[in-house]
């Protein structure tokens, strides 16, 4: 497993080049540009200057190394002057720099990490907490009031789309019961219980809004794996063997039922980095997923780039640890 | 609720103020939160122009003179407005001095001086800084510092209306310490200074989070002491226009909400709930038809929409276009789409009133009959299928605008209307990103105009609409050879009006420019090169707990904001 | 010996005039829920396709005198604030969201098992595949979105017209991006089927490589290619509608659920009919595929079946 996984990582390096050209290529062929959120009355002429002065008029592969250069080399050195305290050569490197903001983007990043690994990485770990016993128990009791309640109300959760359940919530919550903010405070720090409090109140409806919808998914592979399983041999021989029926079916069924389940959440990590857009937006959380839309919105490459290829870079990786964890779940599963 | 509350003591609190002490005091209505849906990206307004940024700022930043609500210029930071009559502007046009009032102190206690002003000039003017205010400083030859509160803008050719740099919300003056190792290329890199500007403003920047929120404290060296009644702003961004007139009208967690374009139905149902109300004000903006003077169709490859392809086959004859302005009734656009942020106009110049024609006034009506006749007249016949047409041409069109809901709106009833005069109609929308971005590479954009007609609007900063005017030169028309660069989107050209131009330009006395720019806009409307909709004005929503709101469509809403407090 | 039987062996041996289809249908026949669900999805079928010619107002239709009416008899369902009838549209809307949602959805789910398949049985081209699905999973979509509308738009509209131009777009551009979870979940799935016995057996006895991944592997990846389809249904029809917000998809005056339901969303305190009912035609549709994949899953399932 060991050789496996440094093969996987290696094999990762071209990958990622290879992912980060492609991204590149797309969001320079894109139609959109960093002026049209100027107003009209700025001169062609000086739109024309704006462009200049961004670099755009350099050659796609000129603009596509510096960005190499500058994220794979002057951003990890950066890092490692802020960590160490030593500088290295002059210190004086460019940064990768949005064109809107004109700032340096991983220092964006940072900046709207807590909000959206609070609002969406716990969207997903309250989805996932919710979903897994539902979906045992559906399968377990399969056409049961309990299955048939949780599919309708998954199915709901999925078909509904969060700008909808999201505004729904708002009005009941917000406009005509004045619970619950509507609206993110992204500059609130937690020092005592009254602010404890009041995250937790402006973090409930986008958390909800999303874990609704993940657990959704989640708990429909959950079902669909575990019947598979519930009808298998090894079930049965387990029974005949005298097992508890609890050990046989949260042991047993459960842990070789994981496997979709893994594959989902996995494919669900990276997306918490890349933020929930539409619950962002409806909730003004201003996390990654809001950085990322205005970012695309504004034609700003350099902060879509970056953003997007550290997204590719936790992709490769959780699937990776996806690929680990069906080893782990199911020994029989050799890569080599 | 907690929030509200807490609003609740604080207007107490003020009350309790203003009922003991004479005169307010700076800084004791606490704090007030203002709702951007876009957020601000930056705060140096030279290197975004975006509104929201130049709003945003422009409680820091500040220039010499502003636009009240009526459009008037008012001294802000000079003793007053130069003109030739007091001497402030050379009898030959070409150098505009402004007086600086003494005393103006820095937020970080400095004397604002002459060398600021020169200075931001030098800094906007740069090549290579890419400075998106550059159009103010246009002519400009140099500004100098004749002593530390005269300041001397000299321009290279003679400037009817030198009110340009230094003039409104897009032309603040900069700090010369704080900016002055940022020039040119080095711009972008002063993060520091760009996120945090020292200004002359009733407030600082107290924490700014690029895309998100600012917070601003009262400026303690603000030249009026017993200013700004609020001792913090919360200036956040983000959503959508609808999220943020709730927010204010229906929950009451913010005091102010801009530019809220959403279905007037929506926003007079919120403003039922009572917390809130809605303003609004009029500028130059116009929601128009821009018409393909050229033929768009894509047979012609790399010709489309260029006039070496050849006029348009049915829009350069006046009988359709006028018909097309008839046929459609604006009072119901605005009903639809805008409410009391919108007003009927037949004008490309709708305002200031000087400059506001009323030659083309027939429009204001729908006369579908009229339009009807117009057609039959020139010939124009109805064929099986109900389409007019003559000579083998079809009144068959496309119809492109950006993506926004009102404007999908307009889209529908307009197609409907149109479809009562014969007249077919496809309907396109662009992502406002493609459409407005200009991209030379994509079909989508207004300036290539691979369509028949487009809408959006436009308008002009300040009152004088000269350098507007000039997009509709001949020179102007976007092709492949300008790169598409150029604002003549209906590529209009006739000798007749760039002459007409170049007198405007040369004309000083608001009342003879304003007889030379109706002339113009008249003969942009008459060509049919443009059909005006809308005038469109600005929708802000505030708490019924803040006082002292008074709406500006010249220049930054909250142009006033150090005199806005809490009332009951 | 059938492959049915071979990979259960307590079923007993069927009578030899029952084809394995036949069971098929008839596991299926006696399934409540699949029942009920296929009732419904035939319901909302019959009344898209056959509605407009019994409600025969023009969706297009403006009468901005009759704007924002909740429920009439003339407009069962209420107006929008243009007047344009909302029961004509939410049956002019269904039609184009199910045949988008379905055929998406199927495209989607053909490149999806394919790929997981493929990946899962044969270790030489995982690599190769999963790499290719990294990269489908990282693109960015609304940029890739925008280029590939502004790449092909223009010469699908003059190949096939503007309107099944878009449709052959829009289905393409939701199937090419939303394939990857799938792939990812099969192949999860088949890499344990594959060291199963009754795939080992059957592999030792000689049967071919073909063979094995249909008859034994494909029955067996069915239940979560099943949810995925149900899933993949209701996230097609809702990209469209976003597709056509970003004015990717099709004219803004042309309906289809989601986008009414978009639409609607800021309506939903002033006339809730708005979003009532191209929510409830998004949910019924999802939730009546979702009981038809349960009971064909089940149906499919020879473990199952016998009982």
């Amino acid at each position: 497993m060991l050789t496996f996984t440094i093969r996987r990582l290696l094999l990762a390096i071209p990958t990622l080049l290879a992912i980060s050209f492609i991204i590149f290529a797309i969001l320079d062929l894109s139609p959109g540009d960093p002026t049209s959120q100027i107003p009209l009355t700025v001169p062609p002429e000086v739109r024309e200057h704006i462009r200049t002065s961004l670099g755009l008029d350099e050659p796609f592969i000129v603009r596509y190394l510096l960005w190499l250069k500058q994220f794979f080399i002057n951003e990890p050195l950066n890092i490692l002057e802020e960590w160490t305290g030593y500088t290295f050569g002059d210190g004086d490197r460019l940064r990768i720099s949005s064109w809107a903001t004109r700032s340096p983007v991983v220092d964006l990043i940072v900046e709207r990490l807590p909000q959206t690994l609070w609002v969406v990485g716990m969207s997903y770990v309250v989805g996932a907490l919710i979903a897994i016993p539902i979906g045992v128990i559906s399968a377990y009791k399969q056409y049961s009031w309990f299955d048939q309640v949780g599919t309708f109300v998954s199915m709901i959760g999925f078909s509904v789309p969060t700008f909808f359940t999201g505004l729904l919530l708002i009005v009941i919550f917000a406009v005509n019961l004045q619970w619950l903010p509507s609206i993110y405070d992204t500059t609130l720090r937690v020092t005592d219980w009254s602010s404890f409090v009041a995250q937790i109140k402006q973090m409930i409806m986008p958390t909800m809004v999303l874990a609704l919808y993940n657990a959704s998914q989640i708990s429909r592979f959950m079902r669909a794996s575990m019947l598979d399983n519930l009808n298998q041999d090894y079930v049965r021989t387990a029974r005949a063997k005298g097992m508890k029926e609890k050990t046989v079916v949260l042991v047993h069924v459960l842990r070789n039922s994981l496997i979709p389940v893994v594959t989902v959440i996995a494919l669900g990590v990276p997306q918490v980095f890349g933020g929930a857009i539409i619950t962002e937006q409806i909730f003004k959380v201003n996390g990654l997923g809001q950085l990322l839309i205005i970012g695309i919105q504004g034609a700003d490459i350099p902060l879509v780039q970056t953003l997007t290829f550290i997204f590719a870079v936790l992709i490769v990786l959780f699937n990776l640890v996806a690929d680990i964890l069906y080893g782990v779940l199911d020994p029989r599963i050799r890569y080599d | 609720m907690i929030k509200s509350r807490k609003l609740m003591l604080a207007t107490a609190a003020a009350l309790a103020l203003s009922a003991t002490g004479a005169a307010a005091e700076r800084g004791a209505d606490g704090q007030l939160n203002i709702l951007y849906w876009q957020a601000v990206s930056v705060l140096n307004p030279f290197l975004s122009g975006g509104t929201k940024d130049v709003e945003g700022s422009s409680l820091v930043l500040e220039p010499l003179a502003r636009y009240d609500e009526t459009g008037t210029m008012v001294p802000w930071l000079v003793e007053d407005i130069p003109t030739v009559e007091n001497g402030g502007v050379s009898e030959d046009l070409t150098t505009i001095t402004w007086k600086i009032k003494d005393g103006i102190k820095w937020s970080d206690g400095t004397p604002f001086t002459a060398e600021d002003v020169a200075f931001t000039a030098a800094y906007c003017m740069d090549e290579s800084g890419g400075c998106q205010q550059a159009a103010n400083f246009s002519d400009v030859a140099s500004v100098e510092a004749v002593d530390p509160l005269t300041v001397k803008v000299t321009f290279a050719v003679p400037k009817p209306f030198p009110y340009g740099p230094f003039v409104g919300a897009q032309s603040p003056v900069l700090q010369k310490a704080q900016f002055q190792d940022c020039m040119g290329a080095a711009a972008p890199t002063c993060t520091e200074a760009n996120f945090h500007p020292i200004g002359t403003g009733p407030f600082v920047v107290q924490d700014f989070k690029a895309n998100d929120v600012v917070v601003f404290a009262a400026n303690p060296e603000f030249r009026d002491p017993e200013k700004p009644a609020f001792s913090t702003v919360v200036f956040k961004g983000g959503g959508d226009a609808a999220s943020a007139a709730r927010s204010v009208l229906e929950t009451g967690e913010f005091d102010y909400a801009w530019n809220l374009q959403v279905e007037p139905e929506i926003l007079s149902q919120m403003e039922a709930a009572g917390r809130g109300e809605l303003v609004s004000a009029f500028g130059t903006s116009v929601e128009r038809f821009e018409v393909n003077m050229t033929d768009p169709d894509p047979a012609l490859g790399d010709k489309r929409s260029t006039v070496e392809g050849g006029p348009h086959p049915f829009l350069t004859d006046p009988a359709v276009t006028k018909a097309l302005s008839l046929a459609i009734d604006r009072e119901i656009l605005v009903e639809a789409g805008y409410g009391a942020a919108g007003q009927v106009t037949c004008n490309l110049v709708p305002a200031p009133e000087a400059y506001a024609s009323t030659a083309n006034d027939w429009c204001k009506t729908q006369d579908i009959e009229a339009a009807n006749k117009l057609l039959d007249d020139a010939g124009w016949v109805a064929g099986s299928d109900g389409i007019r047409e003559k000579d083998g041409v079809r009144l068959s069109m496309l119809y492109q605008t950006s993506t926004n809901s009102v404007r999908q709106g307009t889209q529908a009833l307009i197609k409907q209307m149109w479809s009562e005069i014969g007249v077919e109609t496809e309907l396109r929308n662009v992502d406002a990103s493609v459409f407005f971005g200009g991209d030379p590479a994509s079909p989508d954009t207004f300036q290539k105009l691979y369509a028949d007609v487009e809408m959006f609007t436009n308008n002009f900063d300040g009152t004088d609409p000269q350098s507007y005017l000039a997009s509709w030169r001949c020179s102007e028309i976007p092709s492949p050879k300008n790169n598409w660069l150029g604002g003549n989107n209906p590529r209009y050209c006739s000798e007749e009006y760039d002459a007409l131009f170049e007198e405007l330009s040369k004309t000083a006395g608001i009342e003879q420019r304003a007889v030379i720019a109706k002339q113009l806009n008249d003969m942009l409307v008459e060509a049919g090169a443009i059909i005006p909709l809308i005038h469109r004005g600005g929708v802000s929503a505030h708490a019924n707990s803040l006082g002292g709101v008074v709406m500006n469509e010249w220049d930054s809403e909250l142009w006033n904001i150090a005199d806005w407090h809490r009332v009951e | 010996m059938t492959d049915a039987a071979a990979n259960s062996p307590v079923t007993a041996m069927p009578p030899k005039q029952r084809s394995m289809w036949g069971d098929v249908w008839r596991s299926y026949r006696r399934h409540p829920g699949a029942m009920a669900g296929t009732a419904v999805f035939l319901l909302i079928l019959l009344a898209v396709v056959f509605g407009p010619y019994i409600h025969t107002v023009d969706p297009g239709k403006l009468d901005i005198r009759a704007k924002n009416i909740t429920m009439s008899l003339d407009h069962p369902m209420g107006t929008d604030n243009l007047g344009r009838d909302m029961l004509a549209q939410v049956l002019a809307g269904g039609r184009t969201s199910l045949a988008v949602g379905i055929t998406a959805m199927l495209l989607s789910m053909l490149v999806g098992a394919a790929v997981g398949i493929l990946a899962g049985y044969f270790r030489r081209i995982d690599g190769a595949l999963m790499r290719v699905t990294d990269l489908f999973l990282a693109l960015p979509l609304l940029p890739l979105l925008l280029v590939i509308t502004m790449l092909f738009r223009d010469t699908l509209r003059a190949a096939i017209g503007p309107e099944s131009g878009i449709f052959v777009l829009i289905v393409f551009i939701i199937g090419i991006t939303s394939w990857m979870n799938t792939a990812r979940i099969v192949r999860g799935e088949v890499l344990t089927l594959k060291e199963r016995e009754f795939v080992l057996a059957a592999r030792s006895i000689g049967t071919r490589n073909h063979r094995i991944l249909t008859r034994h592997i494909l029955p067996n990846v069915l239940s979560p290619i099943m949810v995925s389809a149900t899933l993949g249904i209701a996230n097609a029809i809702i990209t469209e509608s976003a597709l056509s917000f970003l004015g990717l998809g099709f004219p803004s005056d042309f309906p289809t659920w989601g986008r009414l339901l978009f639409d609607g969303a800021n309506f939903m305190t002033l006339t809730p009919s708005r979003v009532i009912w191209p929510g409830l035609a998004i949910s019924l549709t999802v939730l009546s595929v979702n009981f038809m994949g349960d009971g064909l899953r089940d149906a499919l399932d020879p473990r199952i079946r016998g009982r």
